[in-house]
């Protein structure tokens, strides 16, 4: 990815703990969900976005789509978990749940619903 | 009536408009349109503003990405049984997470630089559209109730909506097909009140505009109480 779009031999999965994500701004976690897609990385979050995060994710994802070379990105994930009355009462912050994000000409959900988020990367796109 | 005049009906417009220039310090309230490509928003546009206006707010296509900048119409009345909601209505472009120029050509038969050009502006439109978030009111969210309801794009605009305590309303659109399943999208999201209707043939379209003024109503005494 990047300069001219290739056919991948193999393509990478990672995935990024919790730790590492928290050590980010949201601005800097953006950034490296970014450019790890743009490289040709299927992502794994240990905990997801939240949804302005995820809109931003979006919008930069959008001014970053180079037609011949990066369509933009596949996302999915379950949405934040509501807190409990007790838990509100404590001001426990919820955390976005798991998400995994992929550069859309590779990664293609097939199901997903309230236990399973079904994806297939697709290896020999992009040529 | 008294004299030939409706005083209970004009009793009741005068409060909603007062009641929204409390509110919003101002008498209309702006109304987005949103949701994922191709799920009708524009079709949708168009039956408000044919029912209440007489006018068309813009073209529409089976290709995705045919709004690709937002169009407004100001001083929109819509009524119901007495009551009335006045609103500037967006018409948003479907926000998506890719937008791929290949499609149009191998789907629908487009020429390259047209596709091309296309899916730029496209990645303008989506752009537009989260961003014009800030500057409305309340949501029509409309959903192609033919569809997976669990999109990330839908959890994605939903989740932006209750973080910006912004009044939402679900449209399950295109109820007109075979296919659709309006219960399954109320299943998705018991939280939100879901309205089936048919943008194209304008089944149920009454029932989304009591919807539409009691809801984004209520909603506004809601936060008016805080």
């Amino acid at each position: 990815m990047g300069k001219k779009s290739k056919k991948e031999d193999s393509i990478a999965v990672n995935l990024v703990s919790r730790q590492k994500l928290d050590e980010f701004t949201a601005d800097e976690k953006i950034k490296f969900i970014l450019k790890e897609v743009q490289n040709g990385k299927v992502l794994v979050l240990e905990h997801g976005l939240t949804a302005l995060e995820q809109s931003d994710l979006i919008e930069k994802t959008m001014k970053e789509i180079k037609q011949d070379t990066f369509i933009g990105i596949e996302m999915e994930g379950y949405g934040e978990e509501k807190p409990s009355f007790l838990k509100k009462l404590l001001g426990v912050i919820q955390k976005p749940r798991m998400t995994v994000i992929g550069p859309a000409h590779l990664l293609k959900t097939i199901n997903k619903d309230n236990n399973m988020i079904e994806t297939k990367i697709i290896p020999g796109k992009g040529g | 009536m008294l004299g030939g005049i409706d005083w209970m009906g004009l009793f009741k417009r005068r409060s909603l408009k007062s009641f929204l220039r409390r509110i919003f310090g101002k008498k209309q309230a702006k109304i987005g349109i949103y949701g994922p490509p191709n799920v009708g928003k524009t079709t949708l546009a168009n039956r408000i503003l044919q029912d209440w206006t007489g006018e068309q707010m813009g073209s529409v296509s089976e290709i995705p990405h045919e709004t690709r900048m937002a169009a407004w119409k100001n001083d929109v009345k819509i009524e119901n049984n007495g009551s009335s909601l006045y609103m500037d209505i967006v018409d948003t472009p479907g926000i998506s997470t890719k937008v791929d120029f290949k499609e149009f050509i191998s789907k629908f038969k487009m020429d390259k630089d047209e596709a091309k050009q296309r899916a730029k502006e496209a990645t303008e439109g989506v752009i537009e559209s989260i961003r014009s978030l800030d500057d409305v009111d309340g949501i029509l969210l409309v959903m192609d109730s033919t569809k997976d309801p669990f999109t990330q794009v839908n959890v994605t605009i939903l989740g932006n909506l209750e973080a910006r305590d912004l009044p939402v309303l679900i449209a399950a659109n295109k109820i007109d097909q075979k296919t659709s399943s309006p219960a399954t999208l109320k299943a998705a999201f018991p939280q939100h009140p879901v309205v089936p209707i048919s943008a194209l043939t304008g089944y149920n379209s009454d029932d989304l505009y009591s919807h539409m003024i009691n809801h984004f109503s209520k909603k506004r005494k809601k936060k008016k109480r805080r």
